[in-house]
């Protein structure tokens, strides 16, 4: 069955994206509100890491948890 | 207040999120074969996903926008909820009655109750919470709709039907799996959505400390010591001296020990995760693994809310303040707001999105343990006991689009009668109050009878409602907040009396079962009864793996965590 760490894994990849590429892109003055610094930008690359990290545990079936347990 | 106006970045986000969620429920409806796929999902679970499901399942919209509520409230003693109110019911669900869940081979909790006293135990349980999924699941669509409305600007009857059919389509297509993925997945996005706005608001605030001393300010002007909002513990002795009304032993009893076991232990909404991992060791790490996360849940949900009346009554024209209501202020407002004041377009359309995902997990939840539950414990116990697997499912299938439908149905009444909802709450709390002393009993003493548990349960039931009927809160005018029988009893807060009503029906139904029982003859054999009570089940044999690798071990570890919380914010 699916493992479910590849769709949280592509879709924080794609909303890291999506973040990362408005960060770069977006007027500066809109973060102003959030203390003067780039949120976007810097919380994308925490999502993407997040995502890929993710995507890496679900592919290699090896990481906590999923199938290797060792249970009956 | 409306026209927080969301850009296309936002609606990106949402959309990717709205694409995923009914993504997961499409990939998986191939493998829902047979009624125990759906409702169970063939107990194949790994304990990692069915805790985080376990966790997310009980974190509804209503947890994450009313504890936010509570921490401006309140201050740090919301935490109690968790750390007191939470944790030690988490543990002892996992450690001491797993076992008889899971390996009772019961397919639910009112099951259980028929497995191990009798029918109609089991109907009284079971039409209870089914009425009680539905009527939860639509208020709390009407609450995050409202708020939505408010705040957004978005139509009440569109956030309210889109969020129903992402949420019946997920669970139609792929059942108990699909909501378990899909709760692991709003998991996630609850947490990375929400975090920055604790980073962001720590950072405005000056830390930590740059909030006590904040804090400080609005204890005082409230009446209370400066620490009343940034202590936990050190101002319950008595309930003048925090805001929340309580004293410590009411709350150590009342939530700590009587509502909390109450929900934890009993609740089929979430027990449904655990009993849906594929070994009886998954099962019992269930609600431990749960627990680690919900330990830290405070900072997530809580600290936005303390940080919001900070600002507040900081009044050095941050521009950050909650809007007014009547003599207080609004504080359901907090966390939507905080969002809107920190979140640039882009990180707000992932905050919201946050909010959606709590809100869906909450309905999901709420939704298949309906299924389940109407299914197995309703359908096939008195409407039609005989019929194929296939029909079951059929049967699964349709009280999903029904219960689905019924819980928008409430959502609308809601709108129309609000006294309604806040009387049938009532009637919820007086009835889950007691139950925990019957599943104790039934578990623990095997002398408990059938007849002893039902009237057990109905007289604790009746002993709540009488306690709220002859109380009243500091305040309040008799009626849906007590006293409609004669105010003869007064608390110094509405919480206090939740807290000593449960106690109340508790202690009743606890000696009423054991009076009862001795004097009714045991319903079942000692044959019948086996893996149902403690004293007549082989203790689960896992002395091969590592001390802490074992529930036992695990839950030590995770109630020492949580006494460290306790002690840090004491």
């Amino acid at each position: 069955m699916l493992d479910i760490r590849l769709p949280i894994g592509l879709l924080f990849l794609l909303l890291g994206a999506l973040l990362t590429g408005y960060g770069l892109v977006s007027d500066p003055s809109l973060y102003t509100r959030s203390l003067g610094i780039n949120v976007n930008l810097d919380w994308g690359a925490v999502l993407l890491v997040f995502g890929a990290a993710m995507l890496y545990l679900g592919r290699s079936r090896t990481g906590r948890g999923g199938t290797s347990q060792g249970e009956p | 207040m409306a026209g927080i106006k969301l850009g296309l970045v936002d609606h990106l986000i949402l959309g990717l999120y709205f694409a995923f969620v009914l993504g997961i429920g499409w990939a998986l409806r191939r493998h829902q074969k047979t009624s125990a796929d759906f409702f169970l999902s063939g107990r194949s679970i790994p304990a990692w996903i069915a805790g985080l499901a376990f966790l997310s399942a009980n974190l509804g919209a209503q947890e994450v926008i009313g504890m936010a509520a509570s921490g401006a409230k309140y201050g740090i003693a919301t935490s109690h909820f968790y750390w007191v109110g939470a944790i030690p019911a988490m543990v002892f669900v996992g450690v001491f009655m797993m076992p008889f869940y899971y390996g009772s081979r019961a397919r639910s909790v009112p099951e259980y109750l028929k497995l191990r006293f009798d029918e109609k135990t089991r109907g009284l349980n079971a039409i209870t919470f089914a009425t009680m999924t539905v009527f939860s699941s639509g208020i709390s669509m009407y609450a995050l709709a409202r708020l939505l409305e408010i705040v957004l600007g978005w139509d009440f009857n569109f956030s309210v039907w889109v969020s129903a059919l992402i949420v019946l389509f997920y669970i139609y297509l792929g059942g108990l799996t699909s909501a378990i993925y899909n709760e692991v997945l709003q998991f996630f996005l609850i947490v990375l959505g929400f975090l920055p706005l604790v980073f962001l608001g720590l950072k405005d605030v000056g830390g930590w400390a740059g909030l006590s001393s904040r804090l400080a300010r609005v204890s005082v002007a409230n009446g209370f010591a400066p620490g009343a909002w940034s202590q936990s513990w050190s101002h319950l002795s008595t309930p003048r001296a925090n805001p929340m009304g309580v004293e410590w032993f009411g709350l150590v009893m009342g939530l700590g020990f009587v509502l909390s076991f109450g929900y934890w232990c009993t609740d089929f909404l979430v027990v449904q995760r655990a009993m849906a991992a594929r070994s009886l060791s998954a099962a019992r790490r269930t609600p431990l693994i749960a627990a680690v996360p919900k330990m830290l849940f405070p900072f997530l949900v809580i600290l936005p809310g303390m940080i919001a009346i900070a600002l507040t009554f900081a009044g050095d024209g941050r521009g950050f303040a909650l809007p007014r209501k009547g003599e207080g202020f609004d504080y359901d407002l907090a966390m939507p707001m905080m969002l809107a004041h920190y979140f640039p377009p882009g990180l707000l359309g992932l905050g919201l999105t946050a909010l959606m995902a709590s809100f869906m997990s909450g309905m999901a939840g709420n939704v298949t343990a309906f299924n389940t539950v109407w299914t197995y414990d309703i359908y096939q116990g008195y409407i039609r006991r005989e019929a194929s697997d296939v029909h079951y499912l059929w049967v699964g299938r349709m009280s999903t689009v029904f219960g689905v439908l019924l819980s928008v149905a409430t959502a609308y009444l809601a709108t129309r009668f609000n006294n309604i909802m806040d009387f049938l709450q009532l009637v919820f709390a007086f009835v889950n109050a007691p139950l925990f002393a019957t599943f104790l009993l039934g578990m623990f003493w095997k002398r408990a009878t059938g007849n002893g548990a039902f009237f057990g349960l109905l007289l604790g039931t009746l002993a709540a409602a009488l306690h709220h009927g002859l109380t009243l809160p500091a305040g309040a005018s008799p009626g849906i907040k007590g006293g409609w029988l004669g105010a003869y009893g007064a608390y110094p807060s509405e919480m206090a009396q939740n807290f000593w009503t449960a106690i109340c029906a508790w202690t009743a139904c606890f000696a009423l079962t054991i009076v009862i029982s001795l004097m009714t003859r045991p319903t079942k054999s000692e044959a019948e009864l086996k893996g149902l009570v403690y004293a007549l089940t082989p203790r689960p044999a896992d002395e091969h793996v590592a001390f802490w690798k074992r529930p036992e071990g695990l839950g030590v570890v995770v109630l020492l965590l949580a006494i460290l919380l306790n002690a840090v914010f004491w």
